[in-house]
């Protein structure tokens, strides 16, 4: 894997819940960590978009879907286990 | 305080669920724009019930709905559902129904804690685009377990309640419980679901005696009358089929006074004039009374006047009954092959009264039966628990009643049971005629007798008959009471002689003196006669007397006025 490969992210929220917050912030935090530079995210609000809700079918949310590099990962929650979601979505994180 | 009625709450509205006694149970259906849990262990009919209640708001009442499935996959529920004639696929495209899966993908990782806005959000859109009023969330346990504590748990719960609720759909939310114990719902950790949930059913699938028996109770209704009883269901071809008690408005089936013969002419003449339309009739007896006989000449009677008919016997196949019947003159073999009588050996309906009860009902809907036979019906208690005949036996009735058809049924009684005239599914209460066969044992003879214990609405004969089988038919005989003992068979046919023997003797003397009395009338005349003649002689000889008398004074008197005259010598008489 190309260490100069962007990771493209997209988080699917619901309204401006704590769930919410803590998902974005987890993700922002770990990203700038991490991947710094090289990453996009995308946040999707449920509610005001549902129909993409729908396509991508989400269910819980938070969700987290990691787009590129493939493959596609999901995971679910408030990414509150920095080590968890790095392993869950296969990251690159030889800069840390 | 005076209460009027425009100071109380308006009725809870409800939503219909189509299935067959739910409606008459709860009074009308699912509250309407509320929630209802359905709870029961695997394999209960959860899933069934919920599908079928979106099936029949789609087919029956156009209202929409989603079924979103968290267990099982769509595409089973649907396969499942198929033996159904449910019209899923049909259904489907048309948008009258939508299958959402839900089931949580279990590789998927998480961490820290999640909502289900995601679904709801996604659910609100298609239920706003096919304007659903009907959800389903199948199995939601599944997905609860996901969510890390029971804090989490309860939101989510509230979550969706809310939602619901914004939106106004009424819907059924199921959830597992454990097979032994299905109130275990009540307790953790979904007992606190229970107090925002409207109304809630709860499923059970239990073995009594090795025999299978579904059950459906209501546990709580707010706002709303309901059955709290336990109600058997069975799931039959179209789905649910919950047994109700009695149901209101059905059970005032209209009645008739037509008449419909028994098939034998003399027991008609005792019922004065054949069974009502649409009664009941019950025939109880020992075994080889002859029940199956009379009921045998019932159903060739409704055959013969072209109306369709069924025999159910639970005793052996429907070959050996139109043999065995045929041995005495009752020929049903031709309208068998005319489609007019459906034989059903009902040994191959396996399962519960219950089953039995509502497969004799659908296979006598399919043959349009107007008459029906169920030989016996005490068959109905064997197969199963004891605990619900009765209720069986009620709804036989109330379901031939307001279906118009003529039923009879037979049971059996037991050597041991005794004497005591009744039977083991209490149907005797509710029959509206009730015809009772037994033996009489007597000088070395085993007669069959026949009496009518009651025919509600009809006057009829109090008298015992004896009920003779040969191979012409059956008929009823006198029989004859002496000295206070019923005689019959032989005995009877001595009694029958001697009362010839002796009522020709008695003609032959009346005869007789018949001749003597006209001899001495005939004396007596002509005695008359010459007495009155006689009469008569004397009279004129009476009067002959009376004038002779008179004139000889006459002649005298004159004689002697003359005598003086000539005389002279005395002087004229002066007075």
């Amino acid at each position: 894997m190309s260490r100069r490969s962007i990771y493209k992210f997209r988080l699917f929220v619901a309204d401006d819940t704590m769930n919410s917050n803590q998902a974005k912030a987890n993700l922002t935090t770990l990203c700038e960590r991490h991947l710094s530079g090289r990453f996009e995210i995308e946040v999707v609000d449920v509610f005001k978009e549902p129909q993409r809700a729908i396509l991508e079918g989400i269910r819980m949310t938070p969700t987290l879907l990691k787009l590129s590099p493939l493959p596609i990962r999901r995971i679910v929650g408030t990414l509150i286990d920095t080590h968890r979601v790095i392993e869950a979505l296969g990251l690159d994180t030889h800069v840390a | 305080m005076k209460l009027d009625g425009s100071s109380l709450a308006t009725p809870l509205r409800k939503a219909p669920s189509g299935i067959i006694g739910f409606d008459e149970i709860t009074g009308g259906g699912l509250p309407l724009g509320r929630t209802t849990l359905v709870v029961g262990g695997p394999g209960s009919g959860k899933t069934i019930f919920a599908l079928q209640y979106l099936v029949n708001g789609a087919r029956s009442f156009g209202e929409s709905g989603i079924f979103v499935a968290f267990e099982e996959t769509s595409k089973r529920v649907t396969a499942n559902a198929e033996s159904f004639n449910w019209q899923l696929p049909q259904l489907r495209r048309k948008k009258q129904l939508l299958f959402i899966d839900a089931q949580p993908n279990f590789d998927l990782v998480q961490t820290g804690d999640f909502d289900l806005c995601g679904m709801l959000a996604g659910l609100g859109l298609q239920a706003k685009q096919m304007k659903a009023k009907r959800i389903v969330f199948d199995a939601l346990d599944i997905v609860l377990a996901l969510l890390p504590d029971l804090s989490a748990r309860r939101r989510e719960i509230h979550r969706i309640h809310e939602w619901l609720m914004a939106r106004e759909l009424t819907c059924i939310i199921t959830l597992k419980a454990a097979p032994d114990e299905p109130f275990s719902i009540t307790q953790q950790p979904y007992g606190f679901m229970q107090f925002m949930m409207d109304c809630s059913v709860i499923l059970n699938h239990s073995v009594v005696l090795g025999v299978s028996q579904r059950n459906m109770r209501l546990l709580k209704y707010r706002g709303s009358g309901f059955d709290e009883n336990e109600s058997p269901f069975v799931i039959g071809a179209d789905g649910f089929d919950v047994a109700v008690v009695r149901v209101l408005g059905r059970a005032n089936a209209k009645v008739t006074n037509e008449r419909v013969t028994s098939g034998i002419k003399r027991l008609d003449t005792m019922l004065g004039g054949g069974y009502y339309r649409a009664a009941c009739v019950l025939i109880t007896g020992f075994p080889g009374t002859a029940k199956t006989t009379l009921s045998g000449a019932f159903a060739e009677a409704a055959c013969k006047r072209g109306e369709r008919t069924m025999f159910v016997s639970f005793d052996s196949d429907g070959t050996e009954v139109i043999r065995n019947l045929a041995s005495v003159g009752i020929r049903l073999d031709r309208y068998l092959r005319s489609g007019l009588l459906h034989m059903v050996s009902a040994r191959t309906i396996i399962g519960s009264a219950e089953t039995c009860l509502v497969r004799i009902k659908a296979i006598a809907l399919a043959h349009r039966a107007r008459c029906l036979v169920i030989d016996p019906v005490s068959a109905l208690s064997n197969t199963g628990n004891d605990m619900r005949p009765y209720g069986v036996g009620q709804r036989l009735i109330d379901w031939s009643k307001a279906d118009r058809i003529t039923l009879v049924c037979t049971s059996l009684l037991s050597e041991i049971s005794g004497q005591a005239e009744s039977d083991s599914l209490h149907i005797s209460t509710l029959a509206d005629t009730w015809i009772h066969l037994n033996y009489l044992v007597q000088a070395g003879e085993r007669n069959r007798g026949m009496s009518i214990i009651k025919s509600r609405g009809t006057a009829h004969s109090n008298q015992v008959r004896e009920l003779i089988l040969s191979n012409a038919g059956v008929t009823l005989a006198d029989i004859f009471t002496a000295g206070g003992e019923v005689l019959m068979g032989t005995m009877r046919w001595e009694k029958e002689s001697a009362e010839q023997v002796a009522s020709e003797v008695a003609e032959v003397a009346g005869k007789l003196s018949r001749v003597t009395l006209a001899t001495q009338q005939a004396e007596l005349q002509v005695r008359l006669k010459a007495v009155q003649t006689e009469l008569i002689a004397k009279q004129v000889e009476k009067t002959l007397l009376t004038r002779s008398t008179a004139s000889r004074k006459a002649v005298i008197r004159r004689g002697g006025e003359r005598m003086r005259e000539l005389r002279g010598a005395d002087a004229p008489r002066r007075k």
